[in-house]
């Protein structure tokens, strides 16, 4: 990789985890990005990763904020910016409790008023900083630390809420694929107004799989199904490649559930709810890809 | 430009004269015509501000710190419920020394609903770092609009600051209003921490035990320097418009025996109390302290006091009366009066001044 592309903005001092695929991500999104960016954080992982005041180990602008405010402040702050004439990217890089949960109110503001701003859910499926925590992002039977039996409530549909809100430009996008996401990334910045992409991060220690297994958690993710890549620009919808796949071949999802120490309680009908769920959903998708909803 | 004007259509009038680049605003009664005014500036191209509006307070003032941080100038308005609502960000707003000017049209808490005039909602965020100053006057809320911006913007400060009006007892009420062009009198705003993409930083990073200590201390410390600027600024005001403000407005202090001590509306009406008490032979003098963040140094030695509260801090007192008590060490009548915008009439202040028990509180029109 060559040109502005070569530039790194995370630093290797980070205090993540070993196999944290949100500071991978986050590594991506702003390669993609370029300088020009600045990134508001709420309370979530990164705003730990960055290290103590007044170290950091990113070379990139960033707002750390209160965990409901990141869509809002990022409001403020492209409003401003426009106010000026200047053309600086904002991005505000959320957890999943920080979207699906305490900041859902904000962003969904935010994305009404057609805010000019990329929002970034990246989604390890609980409360991580906190010490995992089941989030509304958690899925169906797995256990955290509140949800020590496994969760009996199914993963909120985030996407769905936010495609309701009939955006220029929205995307999926996993740790696992980083070209995948890199292109939506770039595709989504090109694009004037609201834009906002949620992608899987799979978590070692939330999760309970090895640091080394995190490209290949976050890829049976993606090939079982359970989670699905595409772009939404307004109401058109188009699956991405790996998808597609999997709509044809789908990976066994035992396979995938059997990776994660987070499942080891699951049961046989949680099973059958998630496969149930898995396949309702891409069959949603397939429609509104076909146009067919 | 002399008008008739609310208190709060004086808000928006100084706001537009102030050109905030960003406004973030939620509605909330008694605080709505604040941002419909500016809503209206904005459709009309008289004011050239960003205006967002936000679907919460919280978000409102999250909008205004997301601005702020890049430097330029920003507004809100809010009330009671809002002002509680957006109290994290009320706090975030200072640790994070944004120079972001609030109007805060006081009223009641919930439940049960009531929209009518207290202080209770802005004393609650007394400690978070913000400058309040109380207005009684539909000039004044002007006059101080426009000084907030000024002192807020201050390198000496950068502190957000808060405008305190009356709900309904001066937001709506119609007053003679002089619309002084602001001209230069708000300089530029400079702000030397406004993020940028040139010189990347980390804000508001996690922050070690000692580094946070000294950080709160940066606030008091500019908390303190803020009133010299307060003074700068009023006296900068006084000259350029010839309307005099200071700490308190003092009323026939000088040779006074008993003093009132009041804020907002309650203070202004104490005013004729005071001409009253004085027909009776009694020596009044009226004292409505506008600011109480930063607190002002008061001299009341040798005077009798009656501090009447619009507020209550539950298990505690009443909050002007209990803070005159610790920053002079002198006693009171401590006399509450006014909640959820209960009737208080000046000859009900005489009263409060004819029956003063030094030591004790009184509840207006429920204690005997």
């Amino acid at each position: 990789m060559s040109g502005t592309f070569a530039s790194e903005y995370i630093m290797k001092c980070t205090s993540a985890c070993a196999g944290c695929s949100s500071s991978l991500i986050l590594r991506h999104v702003l390669k993609a990005a370029g300088p020009d960016t600045v990134l508001v954080v709420p309370a979530c992982c990164t705003s730990v990763l960055q290290g103590v005041w007044p170290h950091t180990a990113f070379n990139i602008p960033v707002y750390n904020v209160a965990f409901a405010a990141a869509a809002a402040v990022a409001s403020g702050m492209a409003a401003a910016f426009e106010s000026m004439g200047k053309k600086t990217n904002v991005i505000a890089y959320a957890g999943d409790g920080g979207t699906v949960d305490i900041g859902i109110q904000a962003l969904s503001g935010a994305l009404e008023r057609e805010t000019n701003f990329l929002y970034i859910c990246y989604d390890n499926e609980a409360y991580g900083n906190t010490g995992m925590q089941r989030s509304g992002s958690t899925p169906l039977g797995a256990r955290t630390t509140t949800t020590p039996g496994g969760k009996t409530h199914v993963k909120k549909d985030l996407d769905r809420i936010i495609a309701a809100h009939h955006l220029p430009y929205m995307a999926t996008a996993c740790s696992a694929y980083p070209q995948d996401l890199v292109k939506k990334v770039q595709k989504a910045l090109s694009i004037k107004g609201p834009k906002f992409m949620h992608i899987l991060a799979p978590c070692p220690p939330g999760w309970r799989y090895d640091a080394s297994q995190t490209i290949e958690v976050g890829k049976m993710a993606v090939k079982t199904g359970m989670w699905a890549l595409y772009e939404r620009e307004y109401d058109t919808l188009t699956l991405s490649g790996p998808t597609k796949a999997a709509m044809i071949k789908p990976a066994p999802l035992e396979e995938y559930l059997k990776m994660q120490g987070r499942f080891s309680s699951l049961k046989e009908e949680h099973i059958k709810a998630i496969r149930g769920d898995i396949e309702r959903n891409l069959r949603h998708l397939k429609a509104e890809a076909e146009g067919l909803c | 430009m002399l008008t008739i004007s609310t208190g709060n259509n004086a808000v928006a009038a100084a706001v537009r004269q102030a050109n905030p680049a960003v406004v973030a605003a939620y509605p909330i009664t008694p605080q709505t015509e604040i941002v419909e005014q500016i809503a209206n500036y904005v459709t009309n191209g008289s004011l050239k501000s960003k205006y967002i509006p936000v679907e919460s307070e919280h978000s409102a003032m999250a909008a205004c710190i997301g601005a702020s941080i890049t430097g330029v100038r920003t507004f809100t308005a809010t009330s009671s419920h809002g002002l509680l609502y957006m109290h994290e960000m009320v706090n975030w707003a200072a640790g994070a020394r944004l120079p972001i000017v609030m109007a805060n049209v006081n009223r009641a808490l919930g439940p049960g609903w009531n929209v009518w005039a207290e202080h209770t909602d802005a004393l609650q965020a007394r400690d978070t770092g913000w400058l309040q100053v109380y207005v009684s006057t539909v000039q004044e809320a002007y006059d101080a609009t426009l000084m907030a911006f000024r002192i807020a913007e201050d390198r000496r400060v950068y502190l957000p600051v808060m405008i305190n009006l009356d709900g309904f007892a001066l937001s709506h009420i119609s007053q003679q209003l002089e619309e002084s062009q602001a001209g230069d009198f708000i300089p530029p705003l400079v702000l030397d921490h406004a993020i940028s993409t040139d010189a990347p930083a980390g804000y508001g990073c996690m922050t070690s035990s000692a580094d946070y200590f000294r950080i709160r201390y940066d606030i008091e410390r500019s908390m303190r320097d803020s009133v010299q600027v307060i003074q700068e600024t009023e006296a900068a005001f006084a000259e350029r418009f010839g309307r005099k403000y200071s700490w308190t407005e003092d009323y026939r202090c000088e040779d006074a025996e008993v003093l009132i001590l009041a804020m907002g509306t309650l203070g202004k009406e104490a005013e004729v109390a005071v001409d009253i008490l004085r027909s009776e032979g009694i020596k009044a003098g009226s004292m409505r302290v506008r600011w109480i963040r930063p607190f002002p140094q008061l001299d009341l030695k040798g005077r009798e006091l009656v501090v009447i509260d619009r507020n209550y801090s539950f298990g505690f007192g009443g909050i002007l009366a209990t803070s005159i008590r610790a920053k002079t060490g002198e006693e009171c009548y401590n006399v509450i009066a006014g909640l959820g915008g209960q009737e208080v009439t000046y000859d009900d202040i005489a009263g409060f001044v004819r029956n003063r028990r030094i030591g004790e509180e009184f509840w207006f029109g429920v204690d005997a």
